[in-house]
Order: structure tokens, then sequence, then C-alpha cells
């Protein structure tokens, strides 16, 4: 029972985690292939991808780096939108007393806008990862 | 009373609801993976209508109407917080996440890293925010019942916490779902509703006994109050001279009778009793506006304000992606897509949902002044329908109201046990069922013991502090985790102690101090702003001091987070582990016919 002999099992299971992530999953690949007609192509890309070849490795690393560039810009860009608001309101109080149809225009800023926006940060985002993801996928079925 | 008969049936139709759900989820669910990851296979919609009940806790439902009503617009920052932090979550975690196909975080910090010590360090913290985060669940639901009944504050949170655990013993995470899908919808109806009847009756008769709400100065009494500290002594700032009765103790000097307030701030201990009349200004409880010019506009309260400010968005944004309680659900679904898409759909739920509690925030402003004495702000939500409304009809809005706050309590709590106990049998005790079933309960009792020793302070405060711990321990390694390659099991483990241990010694000093007078800065009450950049700097610098430590197979863990899911990449660690015996010997044939092409 000690946290030596739990400790086992776990390491072979990692192992086998790792292990087999080059002969698992057959039954997806075969669906792949249904798609394209030179199945040997899209089955020796992916062999490259998991063997971590010199070609398998850039395609990976390219693909990681798009998902990041697209992740971290609008994260950036909500980010920032969100602090600056803060600032702007301690700048110029004046703001506060601006109203439109009675609501002072900051409560509408806060309470309301930031939902809207934050939901469509988040689809273009997810239309962007898919994309890529998509990009990725025909590139190793060409 | 009848209000207490209507709350009461409410709360118990609620229950049954729970329970009944629960029940009928969990029928099937008798494996491991059922009770930890619902089997991963729950569709979009549904996930996100679960994550989103499990998500709005007290903080939310009472919490952010509370807050407004004290604070005003700068409260409006913890519902944008609460949502964006699922934007950060869609951003940067949730479809690598569930493709590595980790268990637990601490399973992902292994798997990732590839050392047992990070597992055990997340471990650690998985409970100190499960924890912390369920203790403000708790007391809530004392703060509920005693509103609602006046029974004493234990109660609630011991009847929260046996609910959960008894529906968590039955079915774990599969039955859990559907509760959570149920009490999202639960929810949204339960402050939806009110809010637009009490709107239109606002809007019916704008001066009903409350002052016009253009009047800039200073809040008054609709009508004479009488008002007894409870158990903590409340500081109150007084901006306009008053007179009023007191029959108790004030800056610790005995008082019984008429007192006159010039403009300052007095200590009440607990018991004093304080009558005013109708009319007169309201002292506010220390550290909010006092007079509506500054409540209405944003960032009056200068320059430390605008820091608290900006540490609340630090610890929002980045801290929900650490939180237990959520991550747990992404890994029910069913690949990296349908995470994204689950995510998605949370922050439209959310959005949806938080529109309301500000409305009701901003009419308890007029309605409920009260409470801003002894800045018990959290009951807002509940007195108000029957304040505003009192006849049949506010009782049975207030008995709404009710239900829903206990579904948020139940709901939250459930999660956090759920997810709190899946990480403790799996990586304490063995990880079979009846291990689980053993975490669940000491989960319960540690959580119930910290809600009745801790002081109360507001349900959304103590969230943030939690949002922070997160923000400051599971963010980094998340983050840095799924898209940096250079990331070491040791900077990990220094990452994890230094921002954990600078919130939680942070933590510690505002407990201290509450107790001791309140003079703790703001910034140890919101520590994100700091501790945040500097979790991020030790991982970053520790790692590449240890680059050697870095795993050898990162090229093949990191192609395993980021491939896209039709190439198939994706491989659950459970199935190794927990599988049922179907399942393993589907596993194993895998892997024979695998090796033999291979060959």
């Amino acid at each position: 029972m000690s946290r030596h002999d739990a400790g086992k099992p776990e390491q072979a299971a990692r192992e086998a985690w790792l292990g087999e992530q080059a002969r698992k999953p057959r039954r997806r690949r075969v669906v792949l292939a249904d798609s394209t007609k030179s199945r040997g192509k899209a089955l020796r890309t992916i062999i490259e991808l998991e063997e971590q070849t010199s070609v398998g490795e850039k395609l990976v690393r390219d693909l990681i780096k798009q998902q990041l560039k697209s992740a971290f810009g609008l994260a950036f860009a909500v980010l920032i939108g969100m602090c600056l608001l803060p600032i702007t309101f301690y700048l110029f109080p004046q703001i506060g007393d601006l109203k439109i149809l009675g609501i002072p225009i900051p409560w509408l800023v806060l309470g309301l806008a930031p939902f809207p926006i934050l939901y469509g940060v988040g689809w273009v985002f997810r239309r962007k990862a898919e994309r890529h993801e998509r990009d990725f996928v025909n590139m190793v079925d060409r | 009373m009848n209000a207490t008969i209507w709350s009461l049936a409410a709360i118990l139709a609620m229950a049954l609801v729970t329970f009944l759900l629960g029940y009928v989820g969990s029928r099937k669910a008798n494996t491991t993976p059922d009770f930890l990851v619902a089997r991963r296979a729950i569709p979009a919609t549904r996930n996100a209508a679960a994550i989103s009940g499990e998500y709005l806790s007290a903080a939310s439902f009472l919490g952010v109407a509370g807050l407004v009503l004290k604070d005003g617009i700068d409260a409006l920052w913890y519902p944008i917080g609460f949502t964006a932090g699922y934007l950060a979550l869609l951003l940067f975690v949730a479809a690598p996440l569930r493709r590595s196909g980790a268990y637990t975080l601490p399973d992902f910090a292994e798997a990732r890293l590839g050392s047992a010590n990070v597992r055990h360090f997340s471990t650690f913290f998985v409970v100190c925010i499960g924890v912390l985060y369920l203790v403000p669940q708790l007391q809530s639901a004392g703060l509920t019942l005693t509103t609602i009944t006046g029974l004493p504050a234990w109660f609630g949170g011991l009847i929260v916490t046996v609910i959960v655990v008894i529906n968590v013993l039955g079915g774990g995470m599969r039955a859990i779902t559907l509760v959570q899908a149920f009490q999202y919808w639960g929810k949204l109806f339960a402050i939806a509703a009110p809010t637009f009847v009490l709107f239109v009756v606002f809007l019916a008769s704008p001066d009903r006994g409350t002052q016009p709400i253009s009047d800039e100065g200073v809040v008054r009494f609709p009508k004479a109050e009488t008002i007894t500290v409870a158990e903590q002594v409340i500081k109150v700032r007084v901006d306009e001279p008053l007179t009023l009765k007191v029959h108790g103790e004030i800056d610790g000097r005995n008082a019984d009778g008429p007192v006159f307030w010039g403009r300052g701030v007095y200590e009440l201990s607990p018991g004093t009793v304080m009558e005013f009349a109708a009319g007169s200004p309201v002292p506010v409880v220390e550290g909010s506006p006092t007079n509506n010019h500054d409540w209405i506009r944003p960032q009056t309260g200068g320059i430390s304000d605008l820091l608290k400010t900006y540490s609340l968005i630090f610890a929002t944004f980045l801290g929900t992606m650490g939180l237990p309680h959520v991550l747990v659900r992404f890994y029910t679904n069913p690949d990296g897509k349908a995470a994204r898409r689950t995510a998605l759909h949370v922050l439209y739920l959310l959005g949806l949902f938080y529109i309301f509690p500000t409305v009701l925030g901003v009419l308890s402003r007029l309605y409920l002044p009260q409470l801003l004495v002894n800045g018990k702000t959290d009951a807002a939500v509940l007195m108000l329908p029957e304040t505003m409304v009192p006849n049949l009809g506010g009782q049975i809005l207030g008995a709404i109201v009710a239900a829903g706050a206990f579904a948020a309590f139940l709901s939250t709590s459930s999660g956090l046990v759920v997810s709190v106990a899946g990480v403790v049998s799996t990586d304490i005790m063995p990880g079979k069922v009846r291990d689980f079933r053993w975490a669940t309960v000491f989960t319960g009792l540690v959580a119930i013991g910290l809600a009745l020793l801790l002081p109360r302070s507001d349900a959304s405060l103590t969230v943030a502090m939690s949002f922070a711990l997160a923000a400051s321990t599971f963010c980094p390694l998340l983050v840095l985790g799924i898209w940096w390659r250079g990331l070491t099991w040791v900077g990990a483990v220094c990452g994890l102690v230094v921002g954990g241990g600078m919130v939680i010694t942070a933590q510690v000093i505002s407990v201290i101090s509450s107790y001791t007078g309140r003079w703790a800065p703001a910034v140890i009450s919101q520590p994100a702003l700091i501790t945040v950049p500097i979790a991020f700097t030790t991982m970053i610098v520790v790692s590449k001091a240890t680059r050697r430590r870095a795993p050898a197979d990162v090229n093949q863990i990191l192609l395993r987070l980021h491939a896209p899911d039709p190439l198939g990449f994706i491989r659950d660690r459970d199935i190794a582990r927990f599988g049922t015996a179907e399942e393993k010997a589907r596993m194993d044939e895998d892997k024979r016919r695998g090796a033999g092409r291979t060959r």
C-alpha cells in the first residue's frame, strides 16, 4: 500500500500510454484511407509524424506555431482590451457622466458588451483552429 | 412564516430532483471511468450546460449581485472575469488537454513531464484549490438557510455536504453530469424570472418608498430599520451625520439609547442592535463607496482600487483554466474538437446568465440598503423579491430564488467533491471505486470543518482567492506544458511551490488580519497581479537551468497534444489502468495487430 508500490503500475501505465502510440489507432486510419486513393502515402506521413523524422517534426512544429500564434494573438487582444478599460475610467472620470437612454455608458460597457465580444473572439478562434487542423490533415493525407 | 414554507418547499423540491436525476444517472455507473469521466461520451451542448451549471456557484448566483449592491460598477469585473476565463481556457488548453487523454490534472502533469514528483505537488494544489472553493459554497448555504428560516448557519452547510456526498457516492461523474446540466437551466430560470418580474415592478412604481435613482448623495433608509450585528465585528463608515438608537458596544464602549454619529469610522461589536429612522443616512461597511455618486462611477477608489481591479482581471482570466472541477469536465468530451466546441458554448451560456445578477444588484441598492450596514450583501438576491413585492407573488419568487441558490451550492460542491475525490483516490489511494467513495467522505468532512472554522466573508471574494491560487499554479503549468517544449519537471515543481506558496501565505495573512482588525493591504487579499508573473518566470528560468531534465519524448507528447483528432493520436490513459476487461482485451488486440503490421 505504500506510495512506492503505487508508483510501479503508474510507471507501467505511462510506458503503455507512450509506447503504443505508434501502433494503436488502426480503426481511424481506415476511415482516413477511405477518402483517398493514395493510402500508402498518407500512412507513410503518419508514420513519419509518429517516429519524429525531421520532416514529421517540422510539420508538427509548424502546426503548433500556427495554433499558438492565433491563440496568443487573440488572448493578448482581449487582455489588453480589458486592461485598458479601468485605466481609461481612472484617467478620464468624466466618462462616468455620459449616458445613453438614462444608463451611464460605463455600465453598458462593463455590464453588457463584454459577453458578446468574448463569445465572438471564441468563435473566431474555433474557426481558425479548426481550419489549421483541416489544412494539416489535408497535407498529411495528400 | 408563509414565505419560509414556500422557500423550504422549493428547496426540498430542488434537492429531490437532484437526488432523482442522480439516481437515474447512477443506475448504470459502476466502473471507475464511469465515476471519474462518465465514459467520455457526453455531447458538447449537454456538457457545456453541465460545465456552466457546475461553474455558476454561490459566488455567481448570490455574490455578484451582492457586490454590485455594495461596490457598484467596479464589481462588474467579477462576471467579466468569470466569463473571460473560459475564453483563455478555450484558447490555450481545451483541445490539447483533452487530447492528452490524461485523467486528472496531476495525471496530465506526470504524463507531460515524466516525473512522479510533479504529480504529488499537483495533487496537493488540486486539493487546496478544491477545498478553498468549497468553503464559501458551504458558508453561503448556511447564510441562505439563516436568511430564509433563521436556522443556525452550520445547519445549511451540513445539509449541502450530506446531499452532495450521498449523491457522489451513488454515481460519481456519470450521475453528476445529468444533474448539473439540469441545474444550469434551473439556475438560469431562478434568476431570470425574478429579474424580469422585479424589473417590471420597479418600472411600474419608481418611487415606492425609495429614493430616486438619480440622487447622487448618500444612501438613505426607505423605512425605519433595526439591524443586529452578527458573529463578527464590523466597521462602518459614516459620511453624513445621523442620530440612531444603539444597544450594545461602539468602539469598545457600552452604549444604550440615542447616539449621534458624525463623519468617521465606527466599530461595532457582535450582538449590538441599531435602530435607524426612516430617511436617515445609511452607514456603509468600511471599504465600499458611501454615496451613489462614487457607486455609479467606475474607478473612484484611487490607485489601490485600480490595482485590485487589475489583479482580479489577472486572477479570473488565467485562473479558470486551473480549476480542477472545471478541467475534469473537459476530460468527459469525446475528442479535442468537441472540447473546443464545449468551451465556446459555455461562453454563450455564461454570458446569458451574468446579465441578470447585475440588474438584481442595482435594484437591491434601492430597496435593501440595510444590507450595506453589516455587509451581508450576499443575501440581497434572496431578500429582494419579498421586499419589493410583499405578497404571495413575492413569496413565490423568493422561493424560486432560494431553490436556485441551493442548486448553485449543490452543483458546484458536487463538482468540486468529485474532482478532489477523483484526484485523492487515484493519487493517494489505489484508485478503485471503493477508494473513490472513501475519498468523497473525507473531502466532505474536511470542507465542512473548514467552513465552520474560517470567518465568513463575501462568497465572490473567497472564490476569487481560489482563482488566484489556480492562476499562480496550474495556469503556468498548463500553458507552458502544452505550448513550450522546454518545460522540465524541476521547473514545474519550483513554479508550483513559489506561486502556490505565495498565494497561500497571502490567504493566511488575510484570515489573520480579518480576525485582528483588517490591517492587511488590498494586494494581500487579491495577490494574482504579483504572483502569476512570478510563477511563470520561476518555471521558465528553472526549466532553462535544468534543460537536461526535459523528457526525451517531448516531441511525441506535443504531437499527441496538437495533432488533429482525425489522425487518431488521441490516447486515453485510463484504459490501461482502470478499463473493463473488454476494453483491455480490445487494447491488447490492437497492440498485437499493430505490432504485426509494423513488422
